[in-house]
């Protein structure tokens, strides 16, 4: 019930915001501008379901617009230097990743240690070797880029439903029915709750671990993929700074950052509502660009505020067990 | 006091002076001086020079790290006091230009210790909200552009010389001495320690854990903001999107370089501040040695991994290691 309470907060949010957006340009309540959005934050959808997983199981990936930023090189490399047929390239690099996310996950397994600090050289790592295979922007100049750019469905009212934008609503859907409708879901929400209880329970935590990071960077490979469709463009600077954006989406979705608590569908309303405010500032004209960092600051704090109260309220219904309160919860 | 460092400090010295003949190998005048206008210069001179802003910001992030907390927020608070200093320098004087940008990393970090103590908000989510928006509010301050002064009391901070050592280096040797002090002259380091490795036990033996929490938020700020002064004052200028980018993970891997551990109760200020010179140590050497400078973040990378695998409390026992990996510790 409180899941959905926050997922109902979260589109309340969304709506009245569009709403407000519609009455003073209304231009806004366009499907060309609706669409447009959808395309625009293809990438940051995709990512943000994967950091949705890593989340409720109570953990945090810090390396995703590392590995974002890894793909678009490798996969411009891979195509126009190495002669890598386009299809071979994605699936070569996704493998790389999953790796990449089944190391990382291991390593906090098997040595214990914190999620935060692992991920976070897997950040150095992946944005170090991007580097290194190349630091200029490589154009992708491959006629599937073209041909996939070219393809849209026309929606009435002049929008055009991009490939992008569909990649990304189908790998929500497919995300959201594995969380919710599947045995590795409801693991992932039994590990945010708790770990100990999870082990007891029989559940193996440390493949668990693991499969959990490993989809979290695939899918940071598949946003990679979108990404370089979307800039045509291979570039080791790419998507710096992302996995704070993501973090904000998952966290105004809803979704508990000490785990146990969570939605593919509420993630993608927080990510429908920083493009909201992106497309808002746009509109305007006159803010500037950095207003959309505080105005995430603004959501994240109220969002998180409104999940402290809500938890002080469970607890206070609830009996409390004398002398288990949970004190200085692991980063 | 802090001299704990015979069996404690070995490790990060060694790795420190190995780190230096590295430096010394591929660069053979690293550890030449010369004294010119007053001031020293010289390779090693540079590491301390530039190492200060981290050394600064671990010097605030371990005593949050020790109450089993984290501060993400340090680089965008380095550039808002950045930012805060640069506009007012050609119009006010030093003392007032130094007061305002202290004072907004005082007030900083007293909204990061309010969220985390009073709150009780996850020390990582309540940080975060700043270090999203804390760039956003230093853009609001010098209105999207990158702001120059030219004030020469301000440009001292950054480039000025006591006794022939730069200013950088002198402050934080002062801020060093001034928090071993604070912290271990009394029984604050100890409390802070307590509250680190179990609050719920100390609150209950009468330590004030809140304002323990509090005011290890609000130093860092203030330690965070004087970085952000000193970075400003040495470029004579400040950028709201670049000062200080990532160095709140610097900081963190100084801190856990030093030996800190990261779930709290017990800290080093000597050996965070060694991590930062030993990270300056090696972005120096990279550079020195003529590798492209890309490859910074692959050796950071892997020197966090050395670390933490050395840390890890199950590295201990190689055979029990294995055999709980097969029973799935919780």
């Amino acid at each position: 019930m409180k899941a959905s309470t926050s997922i109902a907060i979260t589109a309340f949010v969304l709506v009245a915001g569009f709403a407000l957006c519609a009455l003073q340009f209304p231009n806004i309540a366009s499907t060309r501008v609706v669409a447009n959005l959808l395309t625009d934050n293809a990438f940051l959808g995709i990512v943000a379901a994967g950091m949705t997983f890593v989340i409720i199981s109570g953990g945090i990936d810090l390396s995703v617009g590392s590995v974002i930023g890894f793909t678009t090189v490798f996969v411009a490399l891979a195509i126009e230097r190495w002669g890598i047929p386009p299809l071979a390239a994605f699936a070569l690099v996704l493998v790389l990743c999953a790796l990449f996310g089944a190391a990382m996950g291991a390593v906090i397994h098997v040595f214990d240690l914190p999620p935060f600090i692992v991920t976070l050289a897997g950040m150095f790592l992946a944005r170090g070797v991007s580097f290194l295979l190349s630091t200029e922007s490589i154009p992708i100049t491959a006629p599937i880029y073209s041909a996939v750019s070219d393809f849209a469905i026309r929606l009435p009212g002049g929008g055009r439903l991009t490939a992008i934008a569909i990649a990304m609503l189908v790998i929500l859907v497919l995300c959201a029915l594995l969380l919710h409708l599947t045995r590795f879901g409801a693991n992932v929400y039994a590990l945010g709750g708790s770990r100990a209880a999870t082990a007891l329970m029989g559940i193996p935590v440390g493949p668990m671990t693991v499969r959990i990071y490993m989809l979290s960077s695939v899918l940071a490979g598949l946003a990679g993929i979108v990404f370089s469709f979307y800039t045509a463009a291979g570039y080791s600077l790419s998507a710096v700074g992302v996995e704070l954006d993501t973090i904000a989406a998952v966290v105004i979705g809803g979704t508990l950052l000490t785990g146990g608590q969570g939605s593919v569908i509420g993630t993608f309303l927080g990510v429908l509502i920083q493009g909201m405010i992106q497309t808002y500032i746009n509109f305007d004209g006159t803010l500037s660009s950095w207003w959309t960092k505080i105005a995430t600051g603004v959501l994240l704090f109220v969002f998180i505020a409104l999940q402290q109260g809500l938890m002080a309220l469970a607890r206070r219904s609830s009996v409390k067990p004398a002398g288990a309160k949970p004190m200085g919860a692991r980063t | 006091m802090t001299l704990r460092i015979p069996r404690r400090g070995l490790a990060q010295a060694f790795a420190l002076i190995v780190i230096l003949m590295i430096d010394r190998a591929v660069s053979p005048q690293f550890f030449n001086l010369h004294l010119q206008d007053g001031r020293l210069f010289g390779s090693v001179i540079d590491v301390l020079n530039r190492g200060t802003p981290v050394a600064l910001l671990s010097l605030g992030m371990v005593l949050v790290i020790a109450t089993g907390g984290i501060d993400l927020s340090v680089g965008a608070v380095m550039a808002i006091a950045g930012a805060t200093a640069a506009s007012l320098a050609d119009t006010h004087s030093l003392p007032v230009v130094i007061a305002s940008a202290l004072g907004v990393g005082l007030v900083c970090g007293l909204w990061n210790g309010i969220l985390v103590a009073v709150l009780r908000i996850q020390p990582i989510v309540a940080t975060l909200i700043l270090m999203v928006a804390g760039r956003g509010i230093a853009q609001l301050i010098t209105e999207g552009r990158i702001v120059t002064f030219s004030s020469p009391d301000l440009v001292w901070m950054g480039n000025g010389a006591v006794f022939g050592l730069p200013m950088p280096i002198v402050i934080a040797t002062g801020m060093l001495l001034v928090t071993a002090a604070v912290v271990r002259g009394t029984a604050l380091g100890l409390l802070i320690e307590a509250t680190g490795g179990n609050a719920r036990a100390s609150e209950l033996s009468g330590v004030g854990t809140r304002a323990m929490i509090l005011s290890v938020y609000v130093w860092c700020g203030l330690c965070a903001s004087l970085a952000g002064v000193i970075a400003a004052a040495d470029i004579m200028g400040a950028d709201a999107n670049n000062a200080g980018l990532w160095l709140e993970l610097d900081a963190i891997l100084a801190v856990v370089i030093g030996g800190t551990s990261l779930f709290g109760g017990r800290f080093s200020l000597v050996l965070a501040v060694a991590g930062a010179l030993i990270i300056q140590a090696m972005n120096t050497g990279i550079l020195l040695s003529g590798y492209p400078p890309e490859l910074n973040l692959l050796v950071k990378a892997v020197v966090v991994l050395a670390v933490l695998l050395a840390q890890s409390p199950r590295l201990g026992d190689l055979s029990r290691f294995t055999a709980r990996w097969r029973r799935t510790k919780p």
